[in-house]
């Protein structure tokens, strides 16, 4: 009957599927065959094929059409063909939870269960329980017992795992039929023994002294199932844990002994078991490490690396053959995890190794394994910082991965990675840019070509012979198309800057460069080229090697606003909101490449959003463009007490507004009025108060305080405020929130508030400092000496200094690259508020204690004259 | 990776899964319940392994071990801190059970064993898998009942679905098979 269906379908034209094109309305229609005398059990069993296919398909049967279908199979328990009998089962079993009244097979499913067929008898009892509930199980309890020591393996594992099942609904009947379990846990069987040992356990689960004993049997007597043997390595791991036990104890020795059992399945388990206890020592994990390593599963061996590298160290050698396994999630696993651990002894090998395996995968790789793929050049990134000696290897290693054909991540993943060790590793950046510049000659990814020709056009002129790269360069020019072309004109344009005798060869092609298809090539052409005619360095310096430092957003709405209100004056770039905090300020040492830009976007619409806020308060108009907004507000109450009041500094050309965020955790009160009355030390002014009208239980609010910066003392920037909240309090009722008409006044002192330096300095990063410096030239330069008793180291000393000024140390310059002089240079760049440029060059000695000069230059006296006082 | 100590528990198999060469489902035992979307499991786990050739992966937190033949791709999934090999023993047990069933089916009831032998594996195709789906029902039946490992042993469950062979036309049926067959028809309409 089968085949003349499938001969139907491959007559109709249908594909190889039979059941592909069911109706469901078709198929339940058909179910009215159950009924038909004499039963034709192959039809039949084949109409109920169909319905579970459906039901497996995701097909949703109503409760209607599902107990009609199931009432008309009811009719088929009168047939005795085997299959169709099974088929039943099956259907009862997944029409369950669907149809109604299922119960009323349970008789004919009793008498199955107890009939004489062997093979009814299993699928039986797992049907009957699982259309039976609570009040229906103690009528077939006497069966159960039964089935659960019944000779027949299948009968009585049924019974074992389907009395696991009703568990969860009738703890309390099932658990009267431990002994019979007990009886089924010395049966021969294996799975019998299996799932009597776990029904066992999980009846027992809460009493760890039946536990024990039951693992302390098992000690004893052993086992015949692998699966019983893995249920009880988890059973005894989990006790050892709750234990918090001693590796003495009785369950570990258990544990350890099934490393020696025949079964692999067996020894694994109990490896993983081991090595994923907490606080294991390294010798207790050898064994476990030798077994794991027998078969190499890949995920425990990965969680054995992270947890315990010197453990993992052994095996080295067998992960190294690992690597060329041909399963790649396996192979690259087993390359992180011997970046990890190996020694730079093996490097060398090890990148030979992976350079062969590289060339195997190419492309099906990034489909499959992609996010492992960056965690490799990842980890060599961290490795590069560990071996800075083996910086040559792994750029050519590096390198040839890049040549290997790949996808757009991949190749970024690869150039990322160069382009920080190139950041990190002064030595390595000739090989560096000079590998990248060959890989940009044949790179079909914009974004990347234009990034490297960016770089190029940063560190390509200090470099000892620059004049190589001009050539590459002008290749892109003449090669590829717009985008590319632009960023390489660019480049050419920095090369000229900064290189006396380049530049008349950099005129000339900058000047074929002007005759380009292109608009934007041909502008940048254009304007690099009447800015070099020049021959000024101010020029150049501001123009050509730092671009702008304000932030876009923030020059756009500027731009809009002057175009709305014409005016005779010409746009001042100044009044522009500077980009905050650079990016490279937020990096640290550990964060992948990748993640890297996020933080930049969020501070940035930060000050946005204050800029907003403050403009739609009337007092504060007139104050000119919000200058800088201190990044963290600063807490002036202490975390947990009646009332909390944050404050954050915004600082503007002639003013600096204190927006105080206060919440009144008092759930009887409501506050109204709130201002906080400030003192300043210094030459402050206090203009006005803008207070916060009312501050219901638990809802924020805001109140600011503006003042006006010292006139007659300009540099006494850095001030102390000592800070009193005033407002009125209206008791109120805490569960209707009704609140008295009757208020008093009353106080709170808050901690003191500092301004300092740093909030007079953006930062700002600018790409080229020696070029800047020399734009801003020395007529305001001023220049002092001073010891730092306190400090210890030069990284320190720096490292205070750009946190106290909330200056930008620019190209890296706070870091000492060479540890073992202890002399530090270091170059600082902020924009001081309105709009100054201010630079500081520090120089650092240290002998017993550092000794630092400071010069600091910039277009005014005043920023000047502030940092020096400060520093002081 | 919190916790590796698991919940020591006999539910080890949360889905077994069948698919075809496009990866559209033609088989899904799922243990309720199953916290991610079924329908986008699938296709991430196929688009995931159809195009290698080994035999595990971890997925969305998930351990699946697989293997294909011809045009079926069949995996057993557990937890992430599952014991591999105990899924590789489901999978193991399926796949020779659904081999030893369909080459039966193929070769006819008289078939020699040794017939079986060669012809295991070959007819594990689509096609013979879904001339048989109430064998496969039946087969993951004896396999895995509720997420809890039934049998690991392809014998016993060949043995205990016990599907019958060939359907043979009534033109090619023995005398006694016909008078079989009358005297149970006369049965029941006498019964009635």
């Amino acid at each position: 009957m089968l085949k003349k269906f499938d001969k139907k379908d491959e007559e109709s034209g249908g594909g190889s599927n039979p059941f592909q094109h069911l109706e469901k309305s078709a198929v339940l229609q058909e179910a009215r065959v159950f009924n038909e005398t004499p039963i034709n059990p192959r039809k039949c069993a084949h109409i109920l094929t169909k319905i579970l296919y459906l039901i497996n398909q995701g097909e949703h049967l109503g409760t209607t059409e599902a107990t009609e279908a199931f009432f008309a199979m009811t009719k088929l328990f009168q047939s005795n063909d085997p299959t169709l009998r099974r088929m039943c089962y099956l259907t009862i079993k997944e029409m369950s939870c669907i149809a109604e009244d299922v119960i009323i097979v349970t008789s004919s499913l009793t008498k199955d269960m107890t009939g004489k067929e062997d093979n009814y008898r299993g699928p039986a009892v797992r049907a009957l329980c699982q259309i039976t509930d609570s009040t229906m199980l103690q009528a077939i309890e006497r069966y159960m017992k039964q089935a659960i020591v019944d000779k027949v393996p299948s009968v009585s594992s049924s019974a074992l795992v389907s009395s696991l099942h009703l568990l969860k609904c009738s703890f309390d009947v099932v658990k009267r039929w431990v002994n019979e379990a007990q009886e089924a846990a010395s049966n021969d069987n294996i799975m019998v023994q299996y799932h009597a040992l776990g029904l066992l356990y999980h009846v027992r689960k809460n009493d760890r002294l039946a536990v024990n004993k039951m693992i302390s049997k098992v000690t004893r007597h052993g086992l015949k199932s692998p699966f019983a043997y893995c249920m009880m390595i988890r059973v005894a791991s989990k006790q050892l844990e709750e234990e918090d036990g001693s590796r003495d104890s009785p369950l570990f020795d258990f544990i350890e002994s099934c490393l020696r059992n025949k079964h692999e399945m067996v020894v694994y388990e109990a490896a993983s078991a081991i090595v994923n206890l907490p606080g294991c020592s390294a010798k207790e994990l050898a064994p476990a490490v030798s077994g794991h390593w027998a078969f190499f599963q890949p995920a425990s061996h990965v969680y054995v690396a992270m947890k315990h590298p010197s453990a993992v160290t052994a095996c080295n050698l067998d992960l190294e053959n690992l690597v060329t396994d041909s399963n790649r999630s396996i192979a690259t696993l087993a390359i992180t995890t011997l970046l990890k651990t190996g020694s730079e002894s093996s490097i060398d090998r090890l990148m030979k190794q992976i350079s062969s395996f590289m060339s195997e995968i190419s492309d099906e790789f990034q489909g499959t394994c992609y996010p492992q793929d960056t965690h490799g050049p990842q980890g060599k990134d961290a490795l590069c910082q560990k071996y800075p000696r083996k910086h040559a290897v792994l750029m050519n290693f590096l390198f040839t991965m890049l040549r290997e054909e790949g996808g757009f991540e991949y190749k970024r993943a690869i150039v990322d990675c160069i382009i920080s060790i190139i950041e990190e590793n002064s030595e390595s950046k000739e090989t560096g840019l000079s590998h990248l510049c060959e890989f940009i000659e044949d790179c079909e990814f914009t974004v990347l070509a234009t990034r490297i020709l960016h770089l190029l056009g940063q560190e390509g002129p200090k470099t000892t012979n620059p004049s190589k790269y001009i050539r590459f360069i002008y290749n892109r020019v003449v090669l590829e198309h717009e985008e590319v072309r632009a960023g390489a004109v660019s480049a050419l344009a920095k090369f000229g800057a900064q290189n006396e005798e380049m530049l008349p060869s950099i005129l000339v092609l900058l000047k074929r460069c002007v005759m380009d298809d292109d608009n934007e090539v041909r502008d940048r052409a254009t304007f690099y080229l009447n800015v070099l005619e020049q021959k000024q360095k101010a020029l150049n310096a501001g123009y050509i090697l730092n671009g702008l430092t304000v932030s876009i957003p923030g020059l756009e709405r500027a731009l809009q606003q002057y175009t709305l209100e014409p005016s005779e004056k010409p746009f001042d770039l100044k009044s522009v909101p500077l980009a905050t905090a650079p990016m490279a300020e937020q990096r640290t040492e550990s964060t992948p490449i990748t993640a890297v830009k996020q933080p930049e976007k969020v501070a940035a619409t930060r000050q946005e959003i204050f800029q907003e806020q403050l403009a739609a308060v009337p007092e504060f108009r007139g104050l000119g463009p919000l200058f800088k907004s201190s990044p963290e507000p600063v807490a002036l109450t202490e975390s947990e007490t009646e009332y909390v009041i944050r404050c954050t500094k915004h600082t503007f050309t002639n003013h600096m507004v204190f927006q105080f965020d206060c919440t009144n955790t008092l759930n009887d009160q409501t506050l109204e009025n709130v201002t906080v009355q400030m003192e300043p030390t210094e030459a402050y002014e206090v203009l006005c108060y803008v207070p916060a009208r009312s501050l219901p239980y638990n809802q924020p609010g805001t109140c600011y305080t503006l003042v006006a910066l010292p006139k007659e003392d300009p540099t006494a920037v850095a001030c102390t405020f000592s800070c009193m909240m005033k407002f009125t309090v209206k008791d109120c009722d805490p569960t209707t929130g009704e609140t008295d008409d009757e208020g008093y006044e009353d106080e709170y002192v808050l901690e003191d508030l500092e301004v300092t330096v740093a909030d007079h300095i953006q930062k700002v990063m600018k790409l080229n400092f020696e070029a800047a410096w020399d734009e801003v030239g020395d007529e305001f330069e001023k220049e002092e000496t001073f010891t730092l008793s306190t400090i210890k180291t030069l990284e320190e000393a720096v490292g205070n200094i750009v946190k106290f000024l909330g200056m930008h140390p620019c190209e890296r310059s706070d870091k000492s690259l060479l540890p073992y002089i202890p002399v530090l240079l270091s170059s600082l760049l902020g924009v001081f508020r309105g709009g100054h440029d201010i630079l500081v060059r520090s120089r650092l000695l240290l002998l017993d204690t550092v000794t630092m000069q400071v010069t600091a230059r910039s277009l005014e006296e005043l920023p000047v004259d502030i940092i020096l006082a400060s520093v002081g | 990776i919190e916790s590796l100590i698991c919940e020591p528990s006999l539910y080890t198999v949360k889905a077994i899964l069948i698919l075809d060469n496009d990866g559209d489902r033609l088989f899904a035992k799922v243990r309720f319940p199953f916290e991610l979307e079924q329908k986008a499991f699938e296709k991430n786990i196929f688009n995931k392994t159809h195009r290698t050739d080994s035999e595990i992966a971890l997925l969305e937190g998930l351990t699946v071990v697989y293997k294909s033949s011809i045009d079926l791709y069949f995996y057993v999934i557990g937890s992430s801190y599952e014991n591999e090999l105990m899924l590789m023993a489901v999978l193991n047990c399926l796949f020779d059970s659904l081999s030893q069933m369909l080459s039966t089916q193929a070769g006819g009831l008289h078939e020699s064993s040794s017939r079986q032998a060669w012809a295991t594996q070959k007819n594990v195709e689509k096609r013979a898998l879904l001339e048989n789906m109430e064998g496969l029902f039946l087969a993951v039946d004896e396999i895995v009942d509720g997420g809890v490992i039934l049998e690991s042993d392809p014998q016993q469950v060949v043995h205990r679905v016990a599907l019958r062979g060939e359907d043979v036309p009534l033109t090619e049926q023995t005398v006694s098979q016909v008078l079989q067959s009358a005297k149970e028809q006369i049965k029941w309409s006498l019964l009635r």
